[in-house]
């Protein structure tokens, strides 16, 4: 207080003698206000850019990607002729013929072979094997008429989804005029509606739009992240134990620590190139697996986790470790029953995170081989795999435009389980977090 | 609650633990079983029981419809399709015999001299070449505006890095200097050269560079002569593409191309014939030689740029890894790739008859290739 008082006393000795500490203060109010209230607006801003650019992405995402859980579907009365099938051996029978007799009566009076082939074309060569799935669960049936919902093909999906438009010319079309009549025509009669599309949850890959789904690369993933977390979580946590209470500190363990923090800056193909070094070629393990995909995807999130260990580990004050040792634990229990687990929300946090980084990631899967084209799913680690982000991947590459949907929708999935980690993540570190 | 909250650590420690000892063996026992099946293959054992499938990404969108099929309508499993691009593809399928390499890699060019001399070198010794059909290179533009009329040259004289002096003089090289399609030819339009294409690693390049820009730089006779003395400086001239805006690498990505000349009227784009087969209602194909990519035009050979697509099959795999020689069966039926098989829907132009009989007869019998008449 008495230096604020002397100051403007020397002011006032060299200048005009009425201006005081209060006045210099009040003139520079004003100013200090609006540099302030700058400041708090360019943090608003930048949070509003980033909201703005989230939702522009969310939007494109989820207005391109949500047709792709519908499908559309025709019904069809199959004649299950015990004539065209054999009831000892039914998975041996020609279905595809099957549906094409059942197609023909629904429309008699296409009669020449071009126009067949072309009617045809609006069913999916899926039709065929959902009949025979229908028929081998129950052989019973044979003989009977059964109704069936068989999925459109993909191009008169996306004709009623409003993707290929009926204004332009025919040649300009995937759909010629009498094929948009033959469509007209099962409107007309209810026999053709857009459903719920399980396929999408319950298949692999496939190539043609309508059967594909995204079950095949989730499993694939899940299985790739079990290995990385059964790996990367244990040894993670004893090496940041390890080196933030055990380890003694000389030129060797900073040189660890400068590395880890190097490996974890270092760009995932690395990793990749490194996985298709040691784990198949001197290993000789299998190509395009979960089991290759988690040990590559583990020498990933290792740095992040200890990186992340290591900093709960030094959150927790010193005066608890000092407590343990002086009612006379020894440091491993000191460590085990008091600083680990105060440690071990901020340790799951950053294990969780890595998880999430992980799961998004294609870079080193190309080069062990799991950016690849696979129609079964995936059963166990050594059965070969993809996982979503190459899904995504591969389908954005696909030249069928009902892809371009799908592809959004495995967007959606992807950040669905994204969000749900993260939000895993936050709540555990609430729920557990303790400040002292 | 301080207790409860180390409870609920220490058990999420328990857990962490626990599922390290109940999977730890598990993954143990897969680590085991790699290499040991990695010796099996030696022995000629199958122990992988699906095809393998490495290769080229043009080849890729039919590969893989063929796949399918055989895996839905037979007992086999589907076979796994990497898409690695032709080179990538040879040098994989070229490392050896045994599970942990790939029985088949697909290519969008022929095997190189090289390439078939490395296979043997490894033990590949037998290998059987499969064609299957043509794809098409399309230069197309939105359907906004009219379809381009393009000669070889003029695309030559548009892309290239560097032209001929268009003063005349002979033998001398200047940096491209043409800003509009009107300046390299006073037949088109006055609009700005802009070109979407695919960058260097894509097998469509390296097709689009052989047919179109070297047939182009042909049409020079000086170029031509050069193209007889010093193969590698004429390729050096007619392979290099403008670095200066007018052709802007697009990336693998086909779809992507397709949307941006959607946007933007003046572009022209490079890519398969199977994008523009998907998305007529869009994009137009640009007239190349007075022909316009349509699937007949292709068939038939008048459309200029246009490739062979194949897939080679290592013959000592065929018996061990089961289904090889169903798949190669199943690849080379009519109903796949004869004129109205289900590839054709896919965008792949067929052979003609004679030849399509001609491989699949190589297929029935394994008709190995000899490096020597490459």
């Amino acid at each position: 207080m008495s230096s604020v008082a002397k100051k403007p006393s020397t002011g006032a000795s060299g200048g005009s003698g009425r201006e005081r500490a209060i006045d210099i203060v009040n003139r520079r109010l004003a100013k200090r206000y609006r540099v302030e209230k700058r400041f708090r607006f360019y943090g608003l801003c930048s949070i509003i850019a980033s909201v703005v650019f989230l939702a522009v992405l969310l939007t494109s995402i989820v207005g391109n990607g949500y047709t792709a859980f519908f499908q559309t579907y025709i019904k069809l009365d199959v004649a299950l002729d015990a004539t065209m099938l054999d009831r000892a051996d039914p998975g041996g029978s020609d279905y595809q013929g099957i549906i094409k007799k059942s197609i023909n009566k629904l429309y008699p009076e296409v009669e020449d072979r071009r126009s067949k082939r072309e009617l045809y074309a609006l069913f999916s060569s899926g039709a065929a094997f959902q009949l025979r799935n229908t028929v081998m669960e129950n052989p019973d049936l044979i003989g009977t008429t059964v109704t069936l919902w068989v999925p459109a093909d993909d191009d008169v999906d996306m004709l009623m989804k409003g993707h290929i438009k009926r204004d332009v010319p025919e040649s300009g079309r995937r759909l010629s005029d009498k094929q948009l009549g033959w469509i007209d025509r099962l409107a007309v009669e209810d026999r053709i509606e857009k459903r719920f599309n399980v396929t999408f949850f319950t298949a692999g890959d496939s190539r043609e739009p309508e059967l594909s789904g995204i079950w095949g690369a989730v499993k694939g993933s899940f299985f790739t992240l079990l290995i990385t977390l059964v790996l990367s979580f244990p040894i993670g946590l004893a090496a940041a134990v390890y080196l933030e209470e055990f380890a003694p500190k000389n030129l060797a363990t900073d040189f660890i620590e400068v590395n880890i923090n190097n490996l974890a800056a270092v760009p995932s193909i690395v990793f990749g190139l490194l996985g298709l070094a040691v784990f198949l070629n001197f290993f000789g393990m299998p190509r395009s697996t979960p089991l290759v995909g988690g040990l590559v995807l583990t020498l990933m999130t290792l740095p992040t986790i200890i990186i992340a260990s290591r900093a709960a580990l030094k959150a927790v004050p010193p005066s608890i470790r000092e407590a343990a040792l002086g009612v006379g634990s020894s440091k491993m229990q000191m460590v085990s029953s008091h600083v680990l687990p105060l440690a071990l929300p901020g340790m799951l946090t950053g294990t969780i995170i890595g998880m999430a980084q992980a799961l998004g990631e294609t870079a080193p899967l190309l080069m062990i081989g799991m950016v690849a084209f696979i129609v079964d799913v995936p059963g166990g680690f050594t059965d070969p795999a993809a996982v979503m982000p190459v899904q995504i991947y591969l389908w954005a590459d696909s030249p069928e435009r009902a892809f371009l949907e799908r592809t959004s929708a495995a967007i959606m999935v992807l950040l669905a389980f994204l969000i749900l980690m993260n939000a895993t993540a936050v709540v555990m570190r609430k729920r557990f977090e303790k400040r002292w | 609650m301080k207790k409860t909250v180390t409870l609920a650590a220490l058990f999420l420690l328990l857990a962490g633990s626990l599922s390290v000892i109940g999977c730890g063996p598990k993954a143990d026992q897969a680590g085991q079983s790699a290499p040991e099946t990695g010796q099996a293959g030696e022995g000629a054992q199958s122990a992988r029981d699906y095809i393998s499938i490495v290769g080229s990404s043009t080849v890729y969108p039919f590969a893989t419809v063929v796949a399918e099929q055989f895996g839905k309508t037979t007992e086999f499993k589907t076979p796994k399709i990497e898409s690695t691009g032709s080179g990538g593809g040879f040098k994989l399928f070229s490392a050896g015999v045994g599970i942990e390499h790939p029985d088949i890699t697909n290519a969008s060019r022929r095997i190189k001299k090289s390439e078939c001399e490395k296979c043997a070198e490894n033990g590949v010794a037998e290998v059987v070449e499969i064609k299957i059909g043509y794809d098409g290179i399309v230069m197309a533009n939105s359907k906004k505006t009219e379809p381009f009329k393009l000669s070889r040259k003029d695309i030559f004289l548009a892309l290239a890095k560097e032209v001929p002096d268009p003063n005349g003089a002979e033998g001398k090289l200047v940096p491209n200097p043409y800003k509009t399609w009107k300046d390299v030819n006073p037949a088109l339009p006055a609009t700005r050269i802009e070109v979407l294409g695919p960058p260097p690693t894509s097998g469509t390049r390296d097709a689009f560079v052989e047919l179109a820009m070297e047939a182009g730089a042909k049409k020079f006779a000086w170029l031509k002569a050069l193209r007889k003395e010093d193969k590698k400086a004429f390729k050096e001239i007619s392979h290099t593409l403008r670095e200066d805006g007018a052709f802007i690498e697009a990336g693998e990505n086909d779809n992507l191309i397709v949307q941006k000349l959607d946007a933007n009227a003046d572009a022209l784009g490079i890519f398969g014939f199977s994008f523009l087969d998907q998305n007529t209602d869009k994009i137009q194909g640009a007239f190349v030689d007075d022909v316009q990519p349509a699937f007949g035009a292709i068939a038939d050979g008048s459309y200029p740029l246009s490739r062979p697509l194949f897939f080679y099959v290592k013959k000592a795999h065929v018996g061990t890894i089961p289904g090889i020689a169903e798949y190669l069966a199943e690849f080379t039926a009519e109903k796949t790739w004869g004129d109205e098989g289900y590839l054709t829907e896919k965008g792949l132009i067929p052979m003609p008859k004679q030849e399509r009989e001609q491989y699949a007869k190589a297929a029935q019998e394994l008709i190995s290739i000899s490096c020597g008449e490459l």
